[in-house]
């Protein structure tokens, strides 16, 4: 599945967009930077609530598919400048990590 | 290939430098032509190291010495040092301030990842004096250990 894919079946709006042809073959949900720089896996969706610029600076060194901010969780401008600067697509969503999460596995098993 | 080396200077107390280091070293490794998972381990390393000396050492500096079969870092600060490094090793165990875990860091995973993901890591600290990681990353994990 492409990050467009993801976008399209989720209802994910772009909010740091780029090369959505980006596969993305997992996903992983958690907010505390280094717990999740222990675990995600490369080509994953991130799920979180961090939208800071160290979220980003996570989301790059390991090769994240992509960030979604979940529950409305906002994306500051810094961290959005470094995103578009390392090419890292954000997407964001009003349902939480849990919802988005549990929808991505299902359309990946299927 | 001979081994190319580069010098960093981490900033101490500001967060949204912390990783600059890590992601030049693996914007050239990249480029260079190296495996994936090679490049991800080194990078991950390097930031856990770069988060340590920002939260905890008001900074510090990075030497990076890129070889074919290896990447080696090495990562000094001038920092308190580690107090209880067997602690300082295990899961969750973190002494990171509020304002740190605010952020996003503080889970006690910072040591343990930059093990986790180092094929040798030495630990060289010092109360009162600081803090120095040495760390070999091998481009081939079959060779980890078997020197």
């Amino acid at each position: 599945m492409t990050v467009e894919e993801l976008r399209d079946q989720l209802g994910l709006q772009v909010l740091v967009g780029g090369d959505l042809t980006r596969e993305v073959t997992g996903g992983y949900t958690g907010d505390l930077l280094s717990w999740v720089m222990a675990r995600l896996p490369a080509d994953a969706a991130w799920f979180t609530v961090m939208g800071n610029v160290n979220a980003i600076a996570v989301a790059s060194l390991a090769d994240a598919a992509c960030i979604v901010l979940t529950d409305r969780a906002s994306l500051d401008e810094e961290a959005r400048n470094k995103a578009e600067q390392q090419d890292i697509l954000v997407l964001c969503s009003e349902q939480n990590s849990y919802e988005l999460g549990a929808r991505l596995a299902e359309l990946l098993k299927g | 290939m001979s081994a190319l080396s580069f010098d960093y200077v981490v900033p101490g107390d500001d967060f949204t430098q912390a990783g600059a280091a890590s992601s030049d070293v693996k914007r050239k490794l990249k480029k260079i032509g190296y495996d994936a998972d090679v490049i991800r381990r080194v990078a991950i390393a390097m930031y856990e190291g770069e988060i340590n000396m920002v939260i905890h050492a008001g900074g510090g500096t990075a030497h990076v010495e890129i070889d074919s079969d290896k990447i080696y870092v090495i990562l000094e600060d001038h920092g308190p040092g580690i107090k209880d490094l067997s602690k300082a090793m295990q899961e969750g165990w973190s002494t990171a301030p509020d304002n740190v875990r605010s952020l996003g860091f503080g889970a006690g995973m910072g040591l343990p990842n930059i093990k986790k993901y180092s094929d040798i890591l030495d630990i060289d600290t010092k109360v009162g004096e600081g803090t120095t990681l040495y760390m070999t990353v091998f481009t081939d994990r079959n060779r980890a250990g078997g020197d």
